[in-house]
């Protein structure tokens, strides 16, 4: 089993097509305040390859990808205020 | 307040911009602009800022839609040919993005309502085609301390600067005063290519929302200028000492709107000392 890190919101986008993988996560983290830890549930593929990118040219710190095992991953990012 | 997933949806591609995001976003559906003159520039700003979901938006004109607007004039279609210019443009932006609220106001601009009028607005556009209304304009932003866009455009010619109260010049240090009555020939006496209008009424359109947002340098201090015939793009350096300026300056002469008589609208540059910045 993987770890499940400690998070303070959750957003799943395994609904969603790019670019709104990565916009309803990014909607979701700037909700959140500087330090916290987002968790956001996608499908492998596409946003995984792209939405941890996304994540940190906007200069938050991606702590860890979870593959959770069922065609899904969880991404763990902590918010880092410009 | 929190979008809804289609407004996430539908803003996208401004959410996704690191200088934007959604607060930039929320910035804008909760940000208001008055346009002034639906033409040739007012009709590209008002589409581009309808479009980006600048959440009140009022427009102000008091003519009705001609044949020969249709030309430039591209948030009127040929059916809306008699339609006051506010009314069709309300129509053509609701259609395009619901979020807005469109607010009409038929009537001309003069001393008697402008300060009324651009009270109730965050950012002001002036897209007029005329000396009087551009001084108007002007002078009420000054005194009501309300940062607005200039733009003129004639001919293949075309061009722009922002006044934010106490950043830089406004018009009236620039252009001193209308220039003689049929000194400069109007734009129906002219002509205008009518991209021109969605050239320079869209680099309004920008203005607005970079003040909204608050991203990188607005056009204050600087007048661009561009020339279609030479595709060429200039940023002149304004004078900055604005301490004489009869209306924005440290000892104001002008203190009361002033209605001038006369309609034409105006030649690019050239009035003042320039300096280019790229010698």
């Amino acid at each position: 089993m993987s770890e499940v890190l400690e998070f303070d919101e959750q957003v799943d986008i395994t609904d969603k097509v790019c670019p709104l993988t990565f916009v309803t996560a990014k909607v979701a983290i700037e909700e959140l305040d500087d330090g916290q830890v987002l968790a956001i549930r996608m499908n492998d593929g596409e946003p995984v390859q792209n939405v941890p990118r996304s994540f940190k040219e906007d200069g938050h710190k991606i702590l860890k990808l979870n593959d959770n095992e069922d065609g899904t991953y969880t991404l763990f990012v902590r918010k880092v205020e410009e | 307040m929190a979008m809804t997933d289609q407004q996430i949806e539908r803003y996208s591609r401004h959410i996704i911009l690191k200088e934007v995001g959604a607060k930039g976003q929320k910035k804008l559906l909760n940000a208001s602009v008055l346009i002034i003159g639906a033409g040739g520039l007012g009709a590209p700003a008002a589409m581009y800022l309808a479009a980006a979901g600048v959440g009140k938006i009022g427009i102000v004109d008091a003519d009705e839609v001609d044949l020969s607007n249709l030309q430039r004039q591209i948030i009127h279609s040929t059916a809306d040919i008699g339609k006051p210019k506010v009314k069709s443009a309300k129509e053509t932006m609701n259609a395009m993005n619901p979020d807005v609220e469109v607010k009409t106001y038929h009537k001309f601009v003069d001393s008697t309502n402008i300060r009324e009028l651009i009270r109730e607005y965050d950012f002001i556009i002036d897209g007029t085609d005329n000396f009087p209304a551009k001084f108007l304009i002007n002078d009420a932003c000054v005194m009501e301390k309300k940062p607005f866009s200039h733009a003129g455009i004639i001919r293949f010619k075309g061009q722009l600067m922002t006044y934010v109260p106490g950043e830089g010049p406004c018009y009236r240090c620039v252009f001193k005063n209308p220039p003689p009555k049929d000194a400069v020939p109007t734009c129906k006496q002219a002509g205008v290519i009518g991209a021109m209008g969605g050239v320079i009424g869209s680099l309004q359109a920008m203005e607005a929302i970079k003040y909204i947002v608050g991203v990188g340098d607005l056009l204050t201090g600087r007048l661009l200028t561009y020339d279609a015939v030479n595709q060429e793009f200039r940023k002149i350096k304004l004078p900055h000492d604005t301490s004489k300026c009869p209306v924005c300056g440290a000892n104001p002469t002008i203190t009361e709107l002033i209605d001038y008589e006369q309609e034409v609208c105006e030649e690019t540059a050239g009035r003042f000392e320039v300096k280019d910045e790229n010698n």
